[in-house]
C-alpha cells in the first residue's frame, strides 16, 4: 500500500534510513548553533532538518510495511555484525515512534518561529535550535537503536538538551531555572538507574543487545541478577517516562519551559520512555518473566490507576492552563501503562494507539495555548475567559484537541479509550474500565473549566486584546486538530500501525 | 584573584608555568597512544583543560578567557561534533555503512589503514568535544557574575 514511497525514494536513503534519520539531527545541531541571523537562518535548517527527517521515516515505515506482517530492518553501525557491534532495529513497534517523534518535531519546529522569537534572547536562538536538534537526535535514537547501552546514550543526549531548553524558559518565567534543576535531578537519577539495570543484565548474559539479550535472558531464567537489573530498568524508565509516584519533575518542567519546548515535549519525551519501557517488558524480558515471575500487572496497573485518578483531580485544582495539561498528561501516561500492563495484544496495541492519540492531541493543546499567550502574557484559566470571540481560530482548534483529550465520539481520543476499555473488558478487569471512565468525567471536569472560561466567559480585563495566533502557528495547530477529527472518524490507519506494532512485540518477541 | 602583575604566589607561577605546556604534551601522549593503551580522545580532553583551568587558577580568570576566549571553546566542542559524525559521512560516501572505517580508504581486504586512522579521526572529534565542553562548563560556573549585589540584601 505504501510502495510508492519506495518507488520515488533515492536507493542512497532507502539503503541507509536508519542511519541518516539520526544523522541529519546529529550534524545540522552543531552547525545550527553557530549559524548568524538570529536564529532565523537556524530555524530554517531546523524545519529542513525535521522534514527530511519525517520523509525518511515514511521511508522505514513503507520499508516496514513492504512484508507481510512487518519487516525487522537491521542497519550494523560501522560495519559490525550484531550482537557484537550496536545495531539499529526497526520493526512495526519503532518505526510508529519514529514517524510520530519526527512528524511532531516538524509540525512543533514550523510553529516555533513566533514564539521564540518573543520568549528567548536574539543571541541564544541559534543555541536553542542547536540543542532541540540534539534532543530531536536523542529521541529518534532511542527508538531507532536495537542495543541497551546505545539507548542509555541517547536517552542522556536528548535529556541533556531537554534540561537546557527547558532552563531557556528563564527568560519569560524564572520559575524555569528551578525546574530544569529539578527535571535535571530526576532525570539523571533515573538515567543512572537504567543504566545500572543494563550492568546487571550485561553481568548475567554477556551482552548488550536488546535481541540477543532476550534469547540469553531464556537461558539464564529468573537469576536474581536479572531481577534487580529489571526493577532498576522499570524504574529508571518509569522516571524518565513519568509513570505516576515519579512524575513530580513533569508539572514544572512543562509550565515554565518555552511554549515551543512545552508543545514538544509533551508530545514526545514520555513517549518514547514509554516506548523504551514495553521494549523492555516484551522484547527483551519475555512475557512469562516480566508478568508472572515477577506480578509486574499487580504494579503497572495500580500505578496506571492511580496516576488516572489522582493526577486527573490534581488537574481539576490548577489555576494554570499549562498545569492543567501537564497534570493531564501525567494521568494521560496512566491510560497507557494501565493498556500495557493488560500484557495482551489487544491491551498494548490501546496503549500504544492513546499514546499516538495522546501526542496528536497534547501537542494540539498547548500550540495553542502559546499561540494565545503570545499577544496575552498570562497562563492562568482566568487570563484566558473570553478568548473564544478575540481568536476563534486558535480557541476552536483547542477545543478539538480538548474534546479528544476527554474522549468525546468522532475524536481520536473517543478512539483510543474506546480500544483500551475493550481490551480491558476482553480480559475481563471491568472494575479498571469503570476507572477509565471515571477519569474521563474528570477530564471533563478540568477540560470543562478551561473551554467554559474561553467561550462563555466575558473577558477579565477588557482593555487587554488578545489577537489571534499567526499563520504560522494556525497552519500546525490545524493540521494536529484535523488529525485528531479524522483517527476519530476514521482511525483504521493509526490503530492499524498500533496492531501491528503489538503484533511484532509479541511475535518477534524471543527471536 | 591575584592579577597577572600582583607579587603574591611567585612560587606557584613559576612552578606552573613549565606545567602547564608539559601538561598539554601529556593529553596529546594520552590521545595517540590510546590505540595501545588506556586512554584516548576522552581523558585526553579533560587533561587539555586542566593546563587551561590551572592558567586560570594560577593566573585570573580573565586572563584565561583572553588565551581561550568562551566562544572559542563552544566552538570546538561543535567542531568535534562534527568531525565525528563526518567521519560516520566520510564511510557513508565511500559506500559503507555509517562509520564503517574499512571503507575509508579503499583498501583490499585485510588492510587495516582505515581502523587506524578512522578510529584517530574520531578521537580527534571527542577530544575537541570533551575539550570544548569541559572548557566551557569550567567559564560557566567560575565566570559568573553575581546576579544579586551584596547591597541588595
Amino acid at each position: 500500500m505504501m510502495d510508492w514511497i519506495l518507488q520515488i525514494a533515492p536507493a542512497f536513503a532507502e539503503a541507509h534510513a536508519p542511519a541518516l534519520l539520526i544523522l541529519l539531527p546529529m550534524l545540522a545541531g552543531p552547525i545550527a548553533a553557530f549559524l548568524p541571523g538570529g536564529g532565523r537562518v537556524a530555524w530554517g535548517m531546523t524545519v529542513i532538518v525535521t522534514g527530511l527527517c519525517t520523509l525518511l521515516s515514511l521511508i522505514l515505515l513503507a520499508q516496514v510495511r513492504s512484508i507481510e506482517g512487518g519487516a525487522i530492518i537491521s542497519y550494523a553501525m560501522g560495519g559490525w555484525a550484531p550482537p557484537h557491534g550496536i545495531e539499529f532495529r526497526i520493526d512495526a513497534l519503532n518505526v510508529l515512534i519514529l514517524l510520530l517523534v519526527s512528524v511532531i518535531a516538524f509540525l512543533t519546529s514550523i510553529f516555533g518561529w513566533p514564539t521564540i522569537k518573543a520568549e528567548i534572547a536574539d543571541g541564544k536562538r541559534a543555541m536553542f535550535f542547536g540543542a532541540f536538534q540534539v534532543c530531536f537526535m536523542g529521541l529518534l535514537g532511542v527508538a531507532a537503536t536495537g542495543d541497551a547501552f546505545n539507548l542509555f546514550v541517547f536517552l542522556e543526549l536528548s535529556s541533556i538538551a531537554t534540561y537546557v531548553l527547558v532552563a531557556l524558559g528563564s527568560g519569560r518565567d524564572r520559575r524555569a531555572l528551578p525546574a530544569a534543576i529539578n527535571y535535571l535531578l530526576m532525570g539523571t537519577i533515573g538515567a543512572s538507574f537504567y543504566v545500572v539495570g543494563v550492568g546487571f543484565l550485561y553481568a548475567a548474559t554477556g551482552t548488550l543487545n536488546m535481541a540477543d539479550l532476550a534469547v540469553q535472558l531464556q537461558d539464564v531464567g529468573g537469576n536474581r541478577a536479572v531481577q534487580v537489573g529489571f526493577a532498576f530498568i522499570l524504574v529508571g524508565l518509569g522516571l524518565k517516562a513519568a509513570m505516576f509516584p515519579l512524575h513530580q519533575w513533569l508539572p514544572n518542567a512543562y509550565s515554565y519551559s518555552p511554549s515551543f519546548v512545552t508543545a514538544f515535549l509533551a508530545a514526545t519525551a514520555t513517549k518514547v520512555a514509554i516506548y523504551a519501557m514495553v521494549r523492555f517488558l516484551f522484547s527483551v524480558f519475555s512475557l512469562d518473566f516480566a508478568f508472572e515471575g515477577m506480578s509486574l500487572a499487580l504494579i503497572l496497573a495500580p500505578m496506571g490507576i492511580a496516576a488516572m485518578l489522582a493526577c486527573s483531580f490534581q488537574a481539576i485544582f490548577q489555576a494554570d492552563i499549562r498545569r492543567t495539561l501537564a497534570y493531564s498528561s501525567v494521568a494521560q501516561v496512566g491510560y497507557m501503562l494501565l493498556g500495557i500492563s493488560l500484557g495482551t495484544a489487544a491491551g498494548v496495541s490501546a496503549g500504544m494507539f492513546h499514546l499516538v492519540n495522546h501526542a496528536l492531541m497534547k501537542g494540539a493543546l498547548f500550540m495553542a495555548v502559546a499561540g494565545a499567550v503570545l499577544t496575552y502574557q498570562g497562563t492562568r484559566i482566568h487570563d484566558f475567559a473570553g478568548l473564544g470571540r478575540r481568536a476563534p481560530w486558535t480557541m476552536t482548534a483547542f477545543a478539538i484537541a480538548g474534546l479528544s483529550l476527554i474522549g468525546v465520539p468522532l475524536t481520536a481520543g473517543f478512539q483510543s479509550k474506546f480500544a483500551l476499555v475493550s481490551a480491558l473488558l476482553e480480559s475481563g478487569w471491568w472494575w479498571a474500565a469503570l476507572l477509565v471512565v471515571f477519569s474521563s468525567v474528570l477530564a471533563v471536569i478540568y477540560m470543562g473549566r478551561i473551554l467554559e472560561a474561553v467561550f462563555f466567559r466575558a473577558p477579565a480585563n477588557p482593555h487587554k486584546e488578545h489577537g489571534e495566533a499567526p499563520l504560522l502557528i494556525l497552519v500546525p495547530l490545524w493540521i494536529l486538530a484535523i488529525a485528531n477529527i479524522w483517527i476519530g472518524v476514521d482511525g483504521g490507519f493509526v490503530y492499524g500501525l498500533a496492531t501491528d506494532a503489538a503484533e511484532a512485540l509479541f511475535i518477534g518477541g524471543a527471536s | 584573584m591575584a592579577g597577572p602583575r600582583s607579587d603574591h604566589h611567585v612560587i606557584l607561577r613559576v612552578v606552573a608555568k613549565p606545567l602547564i605546556p608539559i601538561i598539554a604534551l601529556f593529553a596529546l601522549y594520552v590521545h595517540f597512544h590510546g590505540d595501545y593503551s588506556p586512554g584516548g580522545g576522552f581523558q585526553a580532553g579533560v587533561i587539555i583543560v586542566v593546563a587551561v583551568v590551572l592558567y586560570a587558577l594560577v593566573f585570573g580568570i580573565t586572563p584565561a578567557m583572553r588565551a581561550v576566549p568562551p566562544v572559542f571553546a563552544r566552538s570546538l566542542a561543535a567542531l568535534g561534533f562534527i568531525i565525528f559524525a563526518g567521519v560516520g559521512v566520510w564511510a557513508l560516501i565511500m559506500g559503507g555503512n555509517f562509520l564503517d572505517y574499512d571503507v575509508l580508504f579503499n583498501e583490499e581486504p585485510g588492510g587495516h589503514m582505515g581502523q587506524h586512522y578512522g578510529i584517530i579521526a574520531v578521537e580527534v572529534g571527542v577530544l575537541f568535544a570533551v575539550a570544548g565542553s569541559m572548557l566551557s562548563i569550567f567559564y560557566a560556573f567560575a565566570g559568573r557574575v553575581t546576579e544579586i549585589k551584596d547591597e541588595d540584601w
